[in-house]
């Protein structure tokens, strides 16, 4: 079973996970919280949804988050996927949930997730993280609280240098 | 105080950074990390592993030092590598010789004097380049270093733009003299004031060099300054967004504009900055006025504009009037000049300097120099305020220590990469193709006769030394194992920027400089009078005769 970190206040913490990921050739279990791909989910989404089971779509990284605005609302979480972690395109997707949709669910990183992501990741709204490399919530602590400063805005709403100096 | 004077904020990012990276280099040296893990995290902090050792490419932000910040240079470069650094076409420094348990001392070192490495490789939006002018020039509009200094904080650690597809590099121009390349960047910005005097950007798009060279078309012609880092955070997540990552080399951002069209992609960005929390990105009026004061005030002093000393040693002295008459750009205030130092001494490595030299100039820009000190992307150093009446003992003490070659912009002030002689991605040499040619044009006279005429020398198709843009540009390309050169004409780097063209078959190295030589000979035959540069020729009559001289050349040798 993989590792979930958690978010939760500022503060990394592991977690247990009560979503199923359905994989593309998988049924859709019985009963519970479930992720689909984004085509799974179009197709059989709703009816889940209205089963009344927390629903998550796991998205790649060139399937726009735009698509989802409709949904959101309706949804516990969005997965965006890392298949490398050199794939920088989910970090848009996560500033664009946040700041633009305004979605208020998990932002849950999967794939190639590696702890030395921690800090761009929580800055740009990912507040759940299913480590590749073995990392723990210690470590994510760790490498995400290294920097007592940041240089500008982002989806976490730390105040960037400008903002405290003029607080000085 | 003539650089950005760093505030305790400022200090803290260096500081965590440098502690960072001392963990992540011993984790590496206990066995913790694995040199794949590992290799990800000493890019971010400019430590490539090279042919023979491990090099560190140094930030210098926009190319401006103060001699503080270059003694420490020199030290580095005394105590942790051979005595020297050889300073690149991106106004950065590297240094090749440098062992990896050294590292996290350099960087502390560094970040001692407020200098870093961060973002000098990787993905991510590297150094800014500016005018080396900056300040010093009449021609500029507004000083580029604030709005280069506002870039380089926004982009720091940026937590959206640190896995883009591929490296982005920004250059700021505050003259319509463009020193700094800006259409061969990935955003090109030109400082400019539009009907009503208000302050704002040209913003150009989509340029760069590698084996798909662009010229990067204007996607808006008045963007207000104070908007800036919104709009660049709309063109990044553009970028970042719809870039490609399928193939290395279709990756950069010029590739996207291409594709995509300029016009549509100016839609996009425009789409992407209408729909932006503007107002909390962009910095407040307040935050660049603090930028702007932290660079200091230059005490210039009121002068004459003729100085009695400086007219002296020029009648009195053929190499100073030599020097002064190539050397030298004119001064805003008067009773000043800016002052270029060549780092292409005959027989020397393009942008290297010694830890003497390093030291030597620093010692200048303190006591003559207003402790500024500017790299240019020409591999060459400017010190942009000498007062004319220094300018004597300045040259003297430049002579004394081989900074005193007078040959800017000349045939004999090449560019060139670090080519096979350091680098794992070079296909040829490039260093030695430009001694060679040194050599032929060594007599100053000759070079002077000849008059502007830019040699740009890339080991590779990645095109660090430039050749797309040269008036003569080189590169070499491997064929069997063996090194080649292709030589194309036509190309220029300024505010006339064009895309040089190839001349004809590639050449094997020794006949590089005969066929350089074979090209400048035509050249002075047909131009129309001494004014008419070798690009203005070439660009007046074409390829045709210059084909001629060298392949006819070529057979006979």
């Amino acid at each position: 079973m993989p590792t979930l970190i958690r978010l939760e206040d500022g503060a990394f913490v592991e977690a247990a996970d009560p979503f199923t990921a359905v994989a593309d050739d998988m049924p859709v279990p019985a009963e519970g919280a479930v992720v689909l791909p984004l085509a799974r989910f179009e197709a059989e989404g709703a009816g889940l949804l209205d089963e009344g089971r927390p629903v998550g779509v796991l998205l790649q990284p060139d399937e726009a988050v735009e698509g989802l605005a409709y949904d959101l609302p309706r949804l516990a979480l969005v997965a965006l996927a890392f298949p490398k972690f050199r794939d920088g395109r989910a970090y848009s997707s996560a500033a664009l949930l946040r700041s633009r949709l305004g979605f208020a669910g998990e932002i849950r990183a999967v794939g190639d997730v590696l702890r030395e992501q921690a800090r761009d990741m929580a800055r740009c709204g990912f507040d759940a993280f299913v480590p590749s490399d073995g990392s723990g919530a210690a470590d994510w602590t760790a490498a995400a609280g290294r920097y007592r400063h940041v240089y500008q805005t982002a989806a976490d709403h730390r105040a960037p240098a400008f903002v405290e100096r003029e607080s000085e | 105080m003539s650089v950005y004077a760093y505030d305790q904020i400022d200090r803290d990012m260096l500081a965590d950074r440098a502690a960072e990276f001392r963990g992540q280099v011993t984790r590496r040296l206990a066995g913790d990390l694995s040199e794949d893990q590992f290799k990800p995290l000493r890019l971010m902090n400019g430590l490539y592993l090279q042919l023979h050792a491990y090099m560190l490419r140094v930030a210098i932000p926009y190319g401006a030092l103060d001699g503080r910040q270059l003694r420490a240079l020199a030290e580095i470069s005394r105590e942790f590598d051979k005595g020297y650094g050889h300073f690149t076409t991106r106004t950065n420094i590297q240094f090749h010789w440098i062992r990896l348990k050294d590292a996290p001392d350099i960087l502390d070192r560094l970040a001692a004097v407020d200098l870093h490495a961060i973002q000098t490789s990787g993905n991510c939006i590297r150094n800014v380049t500016a005018d080396p002018y900056a300040g010093a020039t009449a021609e500029e509009v507004d000083d580029p270093r604030v709005w280069s200094e506002a870039i380089r904080q926004w982009s720091t650690f940026h937590p959206e733009f640190t896995y883009l597809p591929r490296k982005f590099k920004i250059a700021v121009t505050g003259s319509a003299k463009d020193r700094t390349a800006a259409r061969s960047h990935d955003i090109g910005l030109k400082l400019t004031r539009n009907r009503d005097g208000q302050l704002g950007f040209e913003v150009m798009v989509g340029g760069g060099m590698g084996r798909t060279p662009y010229l990067g078309p204007t996607i808006r012609e008045f963007l207000p300054a104070r908007s800036l880092l919104s709009y660049l955070t709309a063109i990044l997540r553009v970028y970042n967004r719809l870039g490609r990552r399928d193939n290395i080399y279709k990756a950069r951002i010029k590739i996207l504009v291409a594709a995509t069209g300029a016009e549509d992609f100016g839609r996009q960005v425009e789409a992407e900055w209408a729909a932006l929390d503007q107002a909390a990105i962009d910095l407040p009026d307040l935050e660049l006025a603090r930028i702007r004061t932290a660079f200091g005030v230059v005490p210039f002093e009121a002068l004459p504009a003729r100085s009695t000393a400086f007219e002296a040693a020029r009648a009195a002295d053929p190499a100073f009037a030599r020097f002064a008459r190539n050397n030298l750009a004119p001064h805003k205030r008067p009773g000043y000049a800016i002052v270029n130092i060549s780092l292409k001494a005959p027989g020397e490595t393009p942008g290297d300097a010694t830890a003497e030299q390093m030291e030597a100039v620093a010692g200048l820009a303190e006591r003559y120099g207003q402790d500024d000190i500017r790299v240019t992307h020409a591999q060459n150093l400017v010190l942009p305020h000498v007062k004319l009446d220094d300018l004597p003992v300045v040259f003297a003490e430049l002579q004394r220590h081989g900074l005193a070659t007078p040959n800017l912009d000349l045939v004999t002030d090449i560019i060139a990469c670090p080519g096979l002689d350091y680098c794992a991605l070079a296909n040829a040499r490039a260093i030695p193709i430009a001694q060679d040619i040194a050599r032929r044009f060594e007599t100053p006279d000759r070079a002077e006769a000849i008059g502007e005429l830019k040699i740009k020398i890339s080991g590779c198709i990645n095109a660090c030394g430039h050749h797309h843009v040269g008036h003569i540009g080189i590169l070499g390309v491997d064929k069997k194992g063996e090194e080649f050169y292709q030589l194309s004409l036509g190309g220029s780097g300024a505010e006339d920027a064009s895309l040089a063209a190839i001349l004809g078959p590639a050449l094997p190295a020794d006949q590089v400089a005969p066929a350089v030589e074979a090209l400048v000979d035509a050249y002075l035959g047909l131009r129309s009078d001494a004014s008419e540069r070798f690009l203005d020729t070439y660009r007046r009559l074409g390829p045709a005769p210059f084909k001629e001289a060298v392949y006819a050349d070529a057979d006979q040798a």
